[in-house]
């Protein structure tokens, strides 16, 4: 089953410049597609419209086996397709990294036990245990962006949609989130101008430009 | 209040102090607010003074910094200052001395020693029992104390939130600073400190947006919910027995001796 099929996606922001004529992108489980193109070409906006935090002008969302319009379709894809922010201040907003990492689970209805239980249990896979006590906005750099890897996974994700994900990263992290990265079976959609993590972690790549999306 | 806030020095602070730090943070907030009560309806000033001692010993089990509690606690000193100064003088009763033709009476000078004494006593027990604590454990224990969610969020998110907009404030200030601006009484320095405000504004609203987006993406329907549970353990209940019977014994002594000041 293709997990997420965009399909001829029109976009354009309120009062601005039309970003995407003709989008067209499928996902398979287990694929791995990198994204690049110029800046302001729209490639967040692609990651956005997938999981609807934008809606397009004209064309069509299906996710996991359906057609995605409206805000409440879009509360599984969300859960099933994991989007990692470029900026991770916008992403850790909880005081503690547990109490982060266990609010997608708590709002999955899980109790405090199993989200615990889980917090550990992701914490531990990205050997980020020592963080689980510590205050968000004083971690580093390096640190936030693992940690808004490791609350993306609490969710269970089928696929991941990572949004720069190196932006400010110093080598030794960047070669640490490569080395997770490859370690997840998860179908992955990498947005990213960073030629050496779109060859470790997808080597796929397409290329939007004017709108569109074409294979490199 | 930025210190609540942002818990730049309360951490280092509460980190290795053995005391004040153990109690469950429900109870601490309790027993401030209890104690500001108390003292304010304490009126003898031998009372209040011996209310002042209390909340000065806290200071030691707190484990934060002498000086710097001191130091805050005068800084609330400024706010009422003028007030006890003004005090004798507007207060009518038994001339005691007077200044530049204005003469001061006993019961005003009774009057301000008796706020100086409560307001110190009451700030002094709230820095001792809840300045020291992470902003977070307030929050949650706000939360504990079924002081309503929206109130308890608005507070989390300002913890989280007001150091990353002291960032962006900074670099906006570096940027003017590194083009040659310096401020001065001009209406150049009135509008780029425009700009500088509007500009914050303008990036905090797109934050808060992308940051409601990133909050969806995990599922976010309207409530937030809190993970750990404080519990109250005998060490508390001893620490609270005991604060309780010392704020009885001070508003006992208070009756007695107003009844009898002999």
């Amino acid at each position: 089953m293709t997990l997420l099929e965009l399909r001829d996606i029109h976009f354009a922001y309120p009062g601005g410049a039309t970003v995407l004529e003709g989008a067209t992108l499928s996902v398979e489980p287990g694929q791995r597609v990198a994204v690049t193109g110029p800046n302001g070409a729209g490639k967040s906006t692609l990651l956005k419209l997938a999981v609807g935090l934008v809606q397009p002008a004209k064309g069509t969302v299906r996710a996991f086996g359906s057609v995605r319009t409206c805000e409440a379709d879009f509360v599984e894809v969300r859960r099933r397709a994991g989007l990692v922010f470029q900026d991770p201040d916008d992403q850790l907003f909880s005081p503690t990294v547990a109490e982060d990492v266990a609010f997608g689970p708590l709002n999955l209805g899980r109790t405090r036990d199993e989200a615990l239980a889980i917090v550990d249990d992701v914490l531990g896979r990205l050997e980020l245990g020592h963080l689980r006590t510590r205050v968000t906005h004083r971690l580093s750099g390096g640190e936030k962006r693992l940690v808004t890897l490791a609350c993306v996974l609490a969710m269970e994700p089928d696929m991941l949609l990572l949004d720069e994900p190196t932006n400010a990263l110093d080598t030794a992290n960047r070669a640490r989130l490569i080395e997770i990265l490859q370690g997840l079976d998860q179908a992955i959609v990498l947005v990213s101008h960073d030629d050496g993590l779109q060859q470790a972690v997808a080597p796929d790549r397409l290329v939007l430009e004017e709108g569109r999306l074409r294979a490199l | 209040m930025t210190h609540v806030l942002t818990g730049a020095e309360t951490e280092a602070g509460a980190r290795h102090l053995p005391g004040l730090s153990d109690r469950d943070p429900r109870l601490r907030i309790v027993l401030a607010v209890a104690f500001a009560i108390t003292v304010v309806s304490l009126s003898d000033l031998r009372v209040l003074v011996v209310a002042l001692a209390c909340a000065g010993c806290l200071v030691p089990l707190s484990g934060l910094p002498v000086g710097l509690t001191l130091r805050r606690m005068l800084a609330m000193d400024g706010f009422v200052i003028a007030m006890l100064l003004l005090l004798p003088f507007s207060v009518p009763g038994t001339p005691l001395f007077s200044v530049w033709g204005l003469t001061a009476s006993r019961e005003g000078l009774v009057h301000a020693v008796e706020i100086g004494l409560t307001a110190n006593a009451a700030v002094l027990a709230l820095l001792t029992l809840v300045g020291g604590m992470e902003p977070v454990t307030v929050g949650h224990a706000l939360h504990a104390l079924k002081v309503p969610e929206r109130l308890v969020h608005l507070m989390m998110f300002t913890i989280r939130y007001v150091d990353v907009l002291r960032d962006e404030t900074q670099r906006l200030r570096v940027a003017m600073k590194v083009r040659g601006f310096r401020p001065g009484t001009n209406w150049h320095t009135y509008r780029s400190y425009g700009y500088l405000v509007g500009m914050l504004l303008v990036r905090s609203v797109e934050r808060s947006e992308r940051i409601l987006a990133a909050m969806k993406c995990r599922g976010f329907s309207g409530r937030l919910v809190l993970l750990e549970q404080p519990r109250m353990r005998a060490g508390d209940w001893v620490f609270a027995a005991l604060a309780a019977s010392v704020m009885l014994a001070l508003l006992a002594a208070n009756v007695w001796l107003v009844h009898d000041p002999a």
